[in-house]
């Protein structure tokens, strides 16, 4: 390269540069997406972040049913847990605390035991013991484990008030501070 | 997909392992370049190790803060092993800071160690990438194309796949492509500039992105930024090599 040639393959950079540069800020501007502002990322519910959480509705120890769309307007957590998990009894006083702190600020959580990999006598033993006061449903079948694809126990779902998970927590234990600090990501989201 | 890998009671991220194959492989490239441009590579794979840890401490200390009540009642959550109660922007931030004060200090040439970061740094994109096939993050739009692959629950641009596709093709263009004066910065910019563009044109084929008011993605806004700057820099640079 001589010297003379310089400014000229500089110049050439320089415009390089510029039409790259417009050429983003066009694409930008042409795939921008107005609709998609504060929608879900699918209208198809799937287990994870940014989706509609899937419906279900299931048996509760004390004879009752609960659904989850009907609890739309609410934050929930569902954790996914069974009597032989240690992890899963490890996390259950941090929920318990949880529960008793913000279930008068529109937060329900549901302790989904997956009851066909279980053993239903020991529920409510295991329940007397940590003083649960949440809701707890039986997955006696397993098809709410399936839709929502577990992969390991315990699992958590963070659900805010439009029915979206937020946060997904497989494995554990989840400490009362961690439980906490999405609980309070999750009221302080505008509806 | 395989984003958990079950190990007795023990449940492994099969991404945050990906991560960690790629910079595993990432570094020696990094060694391996900096020796050719006779900087002291053992010092520069140090620093990035170093940074790297007070990016993760800063990471933990800005979600700390965002949920400081919660934290300052039970301190020692600080040093919890979980990922989700991490604030990237922070940890970003901490990181780069860190970088910068450790070549600084240890008085290594700015735009030389930038230079002998390229390789590495387009390689362990190529492992985000393919970190997000294992945990099936970064998913793509939905779409009918004949390549589209089925992610949850319907048919989607293979995204993670474009990703890993442009890393390798960023890593060949700044190690063959263009003639630039050894140790310029020029290669690190480039790397910064390609990534920046492709993510400004992939983002729009995601299913994931975060929308800004009137439609703009997120991504792709911070994106444009990062090429005007690396495009400010590589000009200034120019100028100095061509004075």
């Amino acid at each position: 390269m001589t010297e003379s040639n310089l400014p000229s393959r500089k110049k050439r950079w320089e415009i390089l540069m510029l039409v790259s540069l417009a050429a983003a800020v066009l694409w930008t501007v042409v795939s921008r997406v107005p609709s998609a502002v504060g929608a879900p990322l699918s209208s198809s519910p799937s287990p994870r972040e940014g989706f509609l959480a899937p419906d279900f509705t299931l048996d509760t120890l004390d004879g009752k049913k609960v659904t989850l769309s009907e609890l739309r307007g609410e934050i929930v957590l569902i954790n996914l847990w069974a009597t032989w998990c240690p992890p899963c009894r490890a996390e259950m006083p941090a929920l318990e605390n949880a529960y008793e702190q913000y279930k008068d600020s529109g937060v329900v959580i549901l302790g989904l035991n997956v009851t066909n990999q279980d053993s239903e006598k020991d529920i409510p033993l295991f329940v007397d013991e940590f003083g649960l006061t949440f809701p707890i449903l039986l997955d006696r079948d397993g098809s709410v484990s399936a839709l929502y694809q577990l992969r390991g126990l315990p699992t958590t779902y963070f659900v805010n008030r439009e029915g979206i998970i937020r946060t997904v927590v497989v494995g554990g234990p989840m400490n009362e501070t961690f439980i906490r600090s999405k609980i309070e990501a999750l009221l302080q989201e505008i509806p | 997909m395989f984003p958990y890998l079950r190990l007795g009671p023990f449940i492994l991220p099969m991404a945050s392992l990906a991560l960690l194959a790629g910079l595993w492989l990432g570094l020696p490239l990094i060694e391996r370049e900096a020796a050719r441009l006779k900087i002291n590579a053992s010092m520069l794979s140090n620093i990035i190790l170093y940074s790297l840890l007070a990016g993760l401490i800063g990471a933990r200390a800005g979600y700390a803060l965002e949920f400081s009540s919660t934290y300052l009642a039970n301190p020692l959550s600080l040093l919890a092993l979980t990922p989700t109660t991490l604030s990237p922007s922070m940890g970003l931030a901490v990181g780069l800071i860190a970088f910068v004060i450790f070549i600084q200090r240890k008085q290594l040439p700015l735009r030389q160690t930038l230079d002998a970061i390229a390789p590495g740094l387009a390689l362990f994109m190529a492992f985000v990438g393919f970190a997000h096939i294992l945990s099936g993050d970064a998913f793509g739009a939905p779409t009918n194309v004949p390549w589209a692959i089925r992610l949850w629950n319907e048919y989607r641009h293979p995204s993670q796949f474009y990703e890993i596709f442009i890393a390798l093709t960023i890593l060949l263009v700044i190690r063959e492509g263009f003639p630039k004066p050894e140790g310029s910065g020029l290669n690190f910019l480039l790397t910064v500039a390609l990534s920046s563009a492709s993510r400004v044109f992939l983002e729009s084929f995601r299913g994931d992105s975060v929308f800004w008011p009137g439609g703009f993605r997120e991504a792709q806004v911070i994106s444009i930024f990062m090429m005007a700057l690396s495009f400010y820099w590589m000009r200034k640079w120019i100028t100095l090599e061509s004075a």
